[in-house]
C-alpha cells in the first residue's frame, strides 16, 4: 500500500501530490488579500453597523421618527435625545436610523438595477459587437453627455418626484460605468483560446455569453458596484436634498438637511449629524471599494 | 489635427441633434397630462385651448413638430415659460454666467489645491505627511457637496460672521464659500490622481538622469515629471468639469446664486417644462464644448497622441 497520505496532503479528501501546496481559487486569493488589508475590513464592519442600525432602527429607540411633540421643538443634545429634536419635535437620532432605511434602499437598489440592466448591455456590446454594439454604446454616450448629477435630476423632472423615480434615474445614471466596464472586459476575454473554441463547436452565443464570458468579468463588476454605491447613496440623498426625492414627513438623510436649513442658525444639531452620517457611509463604502479593488487584483502582492 | 477636429465636431453636432430629439420625445411620452391644457389653465374653453393649440405648433403630426423644435433650438429659440411666456432663452442667457463662473472658480480652487497636494504628497510618499493627506483626501471625496456647503456656512457666516451666507459670483468674500464647496470634493480626488500618476513618473529612468546630471529638484518635478503625469490628469479634469456643472445645481441651491441650477430646481417644482427642458439642454451642450477642448489639449500636452 503507498504510504503517501499525509494528513496536509488531503485537502477535503482530494489526493494531493506530496509537496506541491493545493492551488488556492482566485477568489480565495482576493480573500486572503481582502484579510490582511485591515482598514478595509473596519470600513466593512461600519458599513455594516450602519445597515443593522436602520433595518433594526425600532429597537434601537423607542421615538417615534414621525409623531410630532411640540413641548421638545428645537432642543439641543442632551442625555434624552442624543442628537437633539428638529422643528416638530422629532428626535433627530431616531429619524437618522429611520432616515437610513431610505437613503440605503436608495442607493443599493440603484445599483442593482443598474447592474441587472447594465451588465447584460455590456455582455451583449462587446460579444456581438457591429450595429449592435453601436447602438448601445451611443445610448451610453447619450447620457454621459449630461454634465454630473444633470441627468438624474433631468429624469426624475419628467417621472415626478418620489424614491422610485429617484431610483429609476440613478440607475439609468449609473448605466454607462457598470456597461462600459463589462464591455471592455469581455473585448478582451473573447479573443481567448477556450471562448473561440466554444464559438467553434457551434455553441449558442447566449450560453456562451452567460456561462463562459460573464463568470471572467465578475470581478471587475463587484469592484465597479462597490464603488458606485457611495455615488449613489449621494446622489439619492442629493436629489431628496433638491426636494426631488423622499418627500415629508418620510426620514431620509438628505431630506432632513433640508428641512433643518430655516433653523442653521438656532440648531446646529440639523445640519451636523445627517450629513456626517452620509459622510460616514459614504467614506466607509468608498475604502471598502479600494480594499475590494485591491484584493479582487492579482497583481497586488500580500504583505 | 484638422481632420481630428473637424470630424470630432462632426459627432458632436450628431450627438447634440440626438440630445435634442430624446429631451423632446421623453418629454412629450413621459410626462403626464396635455401641456397646452395646463398652459390654458382651470377655466379654458374647448375654442380658447383649439386655437392655443394651433399658436403652439401643437395640433401639427409630432415629426413636425420635432423638426421645428429643433429648428427653433439651434437657432437658440427653446420655447417659452408656461408661467411667465417669456422666451426660456432670455431667462437661461441670465442665469447662464453664474453657473458658468460658479464652475470655472471651483475648478480653478480644485485644480490648484489637488495639483500642489498630489505633487508634494507624491514627493513625500510614505511619509507622515503623506499619510495625513491621504486620509484627508478619502474623506473630503466622501462628503456630499451639499453638506459641505451647508458646515461652511455654519461655521464662517454663522459662527465665526466672517464671510456672507449668501453666495455672490462677482466678489470675492461671496464667492468664495460656494466655489470651495464645490471644488473640494474634486480636489480629493485629482490630489489622489495626482499622486498616483506621478509616483509612476518619478520612477522612470528618464527622471533619474535628470536628477543624476545634477538638475535641480524644481526642474525634476516640474518640468520633466508633471509634464509627463499630466495626460491621465487632463482626462480626469475634463469629466470632472462636467461633475463641476452638474454640482454647481445643488450649490447654487444652498448659497441661493441665481444660475442654471435654481432655473432648473423652479422649473421642475412649479413644472414649467420648457424651462427645465432649454436649461437641461443648454448645460449639456456647454458640457459637449468643453468635452472638445479637453481633447483639443491632450493633443497640445501630449505630442505623441495622433488623431487620424
Amino acid at each position: 500500500m503507498l504510504t503517501l497520505t499525509l494528513e496536509s496532503d488531503t485537502i477535503d479528501g482530494e489526493y494531493q501530490v506530496p509537496g506541491i501546496p493545493k492551488e488556492k481559487t482566485p477568489f480565495q486569493l482576493a480573500f486572503r488579500r481582502f484579510g490582511h488589508n485591515w482598514i478595509a475590513i473596519a470600513a466593512f464592519i461600519l458599513m455594516i453597523l450602519i445597515v443593522l442600525s436602520a433595518i433594526f432602527a425600532n429597537r434601537i429607540t423607542t421615538f417615534d421618527p414621525i409623531k410630532l411633540n411640540a413641548k421638545a421643538r428645537l432642543t439641543a443634545p442632551n442625555s434624552e435625545y442624543w442628537f437633539g429634536t428638529d422643528a416638530m419635535g422629532r428626535d433627530v437620532f431616531t429619524r437618522i436610523m429611520y432616515g437610513g432605511r431610505v437613503s440605503l434602499w436608495i442607493g443599493l437598489s440603484a445599483v442593482i438595477l443598474s447592474l441587472v440592466i447594465g451588465v447584460p448591455l455590456g455582455l451583449i456590446s462587446g460579444y456581438t459587437g457591429g450595429v449592435v454594439d453601436n447602438l448601445i454604446m451611443r445610448f451610453m454616450d447619450l447620457i454621459l453627455a449630461f454634465p454630473g448629477i444633470l441627468f438624474a435630476i433631468w429624469l426624475v423632472s419628467m417621472l415626478g418626484p418620489g424614491v422610485n423615480q429617484v431610483i429609476i434615474a440613478i440607475a439609468f445614471w449609473d448605466l454607462p460605468g457598470f456597461s462600459r466596464v463589462v464591455r471592455g472586459s469581455v473585448l478582451s476575454i473573447k479573443e481567448i483560446d477556450y471562448i473561440q473554441a466554444s464559438r467553434a463547436l457551434g455553441g449558442n452565443p447566449w450560453r456562451i455569453m452567460f456561462s463562459h464570458v460573464l463568470p471572467n468579468v465578475i470581478a471587475p463588476i463587484i469592484i465597479m458596484a462597490s464603488l458606485s454605491i457611495s455615488g449613489s447613496i449621494l446622489a439619492g440623498s442629493s436629489l431628496s436634498f433638491l426636494g426631488l426625492g423622499a418627500q415629508p414627513p418620510t426620514s431620509e438623510w438628505g431630506l432632513m438637511l433640508s428641512d433643518g436649513r430655516p433653523y442653521l442658525r438656532q440648531a446646529w444639531w440639523l445640519m451636523v449629524f445627517p450629513g456626517a452620517m452620509i459622510t460616514l457611509f459614504v467614506l466607509a463604502s468608498n475604502i471598502f471599494g479600494d480594499g475590494l479593488r485591491d484584493a479582487l487584483d492579482p497583481r497586488t502582492e500580500i504583505k | 489635427m484638422v481632420n481630428f477636429l473637424i470630424r470630432r465636431l462632426f459627432t458632436t453636432l450628431i450627438l447634440a441633434v440626438a440630445l435634442v430629439a430624446v429631451v423632446f420625445i421623453m418629454l412629450r411620452t413621459i410626462v403626464p397630462g396635455d401641456p397646452i391644457q395646463t398652459l390654458a389653465g382651470d377655466f379654458a374653453t374647448p375654442e380658447m385651448i383649439e386655437s392655443l393649440r394651433i399658436k403652439q405648433g401643437l395640433d401639427k403630426p409630432l415629426h413636425i413638430q420635432f423638426f421645428i423644435f429643433v429648428r427653433n433650438a439651434l437657432q437658440g429659440d427653446l420655447g417659452n415659460s408656461i408661467f411667465t411666456g417669456l422666451p426660456v432663452t432670455d431667462r437661461v442667457i441670465g442665469a447662464y454666467p453664474v453657473t458658468i463662473r460658479l464652475t470655472i472658480y471651483s475648478f480653478l480652487f480644485s485644480m490648484t489645491l489637488g495639483l500642489m497636494l498630489g505633487v508634494i504628497t507624491s514627493y513625500y510618499h510614505d511619509t507622515w505627511l503623506d499619510n495625513i493627506m491621504r486620509i484627508m483626501s478619502v474623506t473630503f471625496a466622501s462628503v456630499p457637496t451639499f453638506w459641505l456647503g451647508l458646515m461652511l456656512i455654519l461655521i464662517f457666516a454663522v459662527w465665526l460672521d466672517v464671510l456672507p451666507v449668501q453666495g455672490d459670483m462677482l466678489s470675492l468674500e461671496g464667492l468664495l464659500l460656494p466655489a470651495i464647496s464645490l471644488g473640494a470634493g474634486s480636489a480629493a480626488s485629482l490630489a489622489r490622481l495626482v499622486r498616483a500618476s506621478m509616483l509612476e513618473v518619478l520612477n522612470t529612468e528618464y527622471v533619474r538622469t535628470a536628477r543624476a546630471k545634477g538638475l535641480h529638484e524644481w526642474g525634476v518635478v516640474v518640468k520633466h515629471s508633471l509634464r509627463n503625469a499630466l495626460v491621465p490628469i487632463i482626462t480626469i479634469a475634463g469629466f470632472q468639469i462636467g461633475g463641476l456643472l452638474g454640482g454647481a445645481i445643488i450649490t447654487e441651491n444652498i448659497f441661493g446664486l441665481a444660475g442654471m441650477g435654481t432655473l432648473v430646481i423652479n422649473g421642475i417644482t412649479s413644472r414649467d417644462y420648457p424651462v427645465v427642458q432649454g436649461t437641461v439642454l443648454f448645460t449639456a451642450f456647454t458640457y459637449l464644448g468643453v468635452n472638445i477642448i479637453v481633447d483639443v489639449m491632450y493633443a497640445y500636452v501630449d505630442p505623441r497622441i495622433r488623431y487620424d
